[in-house]
């Protein structure tokens, strides 16, 4: 038990360095997409949510894990497809001049 | 952990941190996105190998569960107009969140209540952790979609003792907490979480109803790096690798990107969650000066376009977006590059209703994001531009931020040096400051400044006709 506390928490540490070295020198025009995608990116709660729902044993805690795994889902697909879309807007310069001869 | 799952969470965390890497540069963002929603995939894969669903009913609902929740999020994801980009964030922020919390309550209630696993003192901690600060998101993000899609609740709402009622939810969070930790003294523990869960929602509503439109991104920022560390906390409830990695990465990275909004906004932290109550005080002292102005017509502006300004640098701001006037603006572009004008984009860094959401909106009417400077690229380009045209925007231009004789709460923040330019025009509905509520001596300079009172949307359009009939 204690050595798989200790491994978390250095697990904790080392991505916690990792996230602020990460995001550094990001020009301001990716700031929302920047943060759209990390919204996206915690949506790996959903794994956390289907482990409760598959040990939920009765009403109380099946009907909390239903709820969290409807959350979670909505959190992962709903944040990396707007990311997409929002970014789908920075594509190649080409497309962009045909779209403006429509 | 059997071996396998577990390496499939090392391959997601790889591809989340690659993702995000690539997510530093306009060509391969979208690259990032994809890989991190790959990344995303493989966990959620390697989940079901790891979660003991041994019953055909169990697997049915937790299905459903995914099947609804996709359905609703891609709904909402494809549905939504770019202009509420904002809300819709924090929307899929919060209820983030609120998993996260959830998925904490039910591990707590399967020990204390049915006395499955074992507790130990730091799954309780973990738990507090989980709960706490995801429902705090949870509730928070509801406000700012709340306020962002201005539903209710507009503006900065205080109320007397803002801060002492705040700092008493948050004491009597941490009784509660002391009370579970010590085993239940005074309340049974799962009747001090559910609490727990009531103050938190409390405290999340009460956190962000103070705080004003213009530093709402901020705010959903700070939520997401919360939503982060709740995700982060459950996997320590859990002892699940992927959600600490994956919490942590995003509490790290999302701390660290408030940071850069909010210095990019000249405003630290602190100050934009208490402005609300610094601000409602002294509202009165705001003075109304009858000053001159330099007022034209947009026939007169559209002449004076035509005519003599070759090179014009537009300046875009919130005011563009509450118009909807993204469209106007790239017709009145298309007509000044027809008579071969050079028309550059200046776009501060807080310009629209988040960081870079003003390049968003642009790039969504045809825009090329070549033509979009930013702050230090663009202020060169000042010195030799005939015209700077500003739409919906005052805060992002106004000199006296930078002049040591003014205290304002726009201070030292980096602006648009667009008084550099030949001529300065505003197309703005009236004089009233920006959000800021800082006066702009740059409308009072009538030798350089002309001021076109319009709608954006109409100014645009009816600078548009001028220019194509002159």
């Amino acid at each position: 038990m204690t050595s798989q506390l200790l491994a978390e928490l250095a697990i904790f540490v080392i991505a916690a360095f990792l996230g602020f070295e990460l995001i550094s020198r990001v020009p301001s025009l990716l700031h929302t997409p920047l943060m759209s995608a990390t919204n996206a990116i915690h949506g790996i709660v959903l794994v956390g949510a289907i482990i409760a729902l598959a040990s939920a044993s009765d009403t109380f805690t099946t009907t909390v894990g239903m709820i969290a795994v409807i959350f979670g889902a909505m959190n992962v697909v709903g944040g990396f497809w707007v990311t997409n879309r929002m970014l789908g807007m920075f594509g190649p310069p080409k497309k962009r001049v045909k779209k403006r001869g429509e | 952990m059997q071996v396998a799952p577990f390496l499939a969470y090392l391959a997601a965390a790889a591809l989340f941190i690659y993702g995000i890497r690539r997510l530093r540069t306009p060509e391969t963002a979208r690259s990032g996105n994809t890989l991190a929603a790959i990344g995303m995939v493989i966990a959620l894969i390697a989940t079901i190998f790891v979660a003991d669903i041994d019953k055909v009913l169990s697997a049915a609902e937790i299905g459903a569960g995914v099947l609804v929740g996709s359905v609703l999020g891609a709904v909402a994801a494809q549905r939504v107009h770019m202009s509420a980009m904002p809300q819709m964030v924090a929307a899929f922020n919060g209820v983030g969140g609120g998993a996260a919390a959830l998925v904490a309550v039910s591990e707590f209630y399967r020990v204390e209540a049915l006395g499955q696993g074992q507790e130990t003192l730091v799954s309780a901690v973990a738990v507090l952790f989980s709960v706490i600060i995801g429902t705090v998101s949870f509730a928070g993000s509801i406000i700012a979609f709340i306020k962002l899609q201005e539903l209710a609740l507009t503006g900065s709402v205080t109320f007397p003792l803002q801060q002492v009622v705040n700092a008493a939810i948050f004491l009597s969070i941490l009784l509660l907490s002391a009370n579970i930790l010590a085993g239940g003294i005074v309340l049974s523990p799962l009747v001090s979480l559910y609490l727990i869960l009531g103050a938190s929602l409390l405290l999340g509503v009460l956190f962000v109803i103070p705080i004003g439109g213009a530093d709402m991104p901020i705010v959903i920022s700070l939520l997401n790096a919360f939503t982060g560390l709740a995700a982060a906390a459950s996997g320590f409830v859990l002892s699940n690798y992927a959600l600490i990695i994956s919490g942590t990465l995003v509490g790290a990275s999302g701390t660290i990107l408030t940071r850069l909004m909010s210095g990019a906004l000249g405003r630290p932290l602190g100050k934009i969650i208490f402005a609300g109550i610094a601000a409602s005080g002294d509202s009165g002292s705001e003075q109304q000066e009858d000053r001159e102005v330099n007022d034209r017509s947009a026939g007169e502006v559209g002449e004076y376009l035509a005519d003599e300004a070759e090179k014009v640098v537009i300046v875009p701001g919130y005011g563009l977006a509450v118009a909807q006037a993204q469209q106007a603006l790239r017709d009145l572009v298309e007509t000044l590059e027809s008579e071969g004008k050079e028309v550059l984009f200046g776009i501060h860094p807080v310009a629209g209703r988040m960081p870079g959401h003003m390049n968003v909106l642009l790039t969504e009417v045809g825009i090329p994001y070549e033509k979009l400077y930013d702050l230090e690229d663009i202020n060169p380009e000042f010195d030799d531009a005939d015209a700077a045209i500003i739409v919906g925007a005052n805060d992002v231009v106004n000199p006296s931020a930078n002049d040591p004789e003014v205290e304002s709460p726009i201070s030292g923040m980096p602006v648009l040096t667009v008084e550099n330019a030949e001529h300065v025009i505003f197309i703005k509905r009236s004089l009233s400051p920006g959000f800021a509520g800082v006066d702009n001596p740059l409308f009072y300079d009538t030798e350089k400044t002309i001021m076109l009172f319009s709608d954006a949307k109409q100014g645009l359009q009816d600078l548009n006709e001028a220019v194509k009939n002159s």
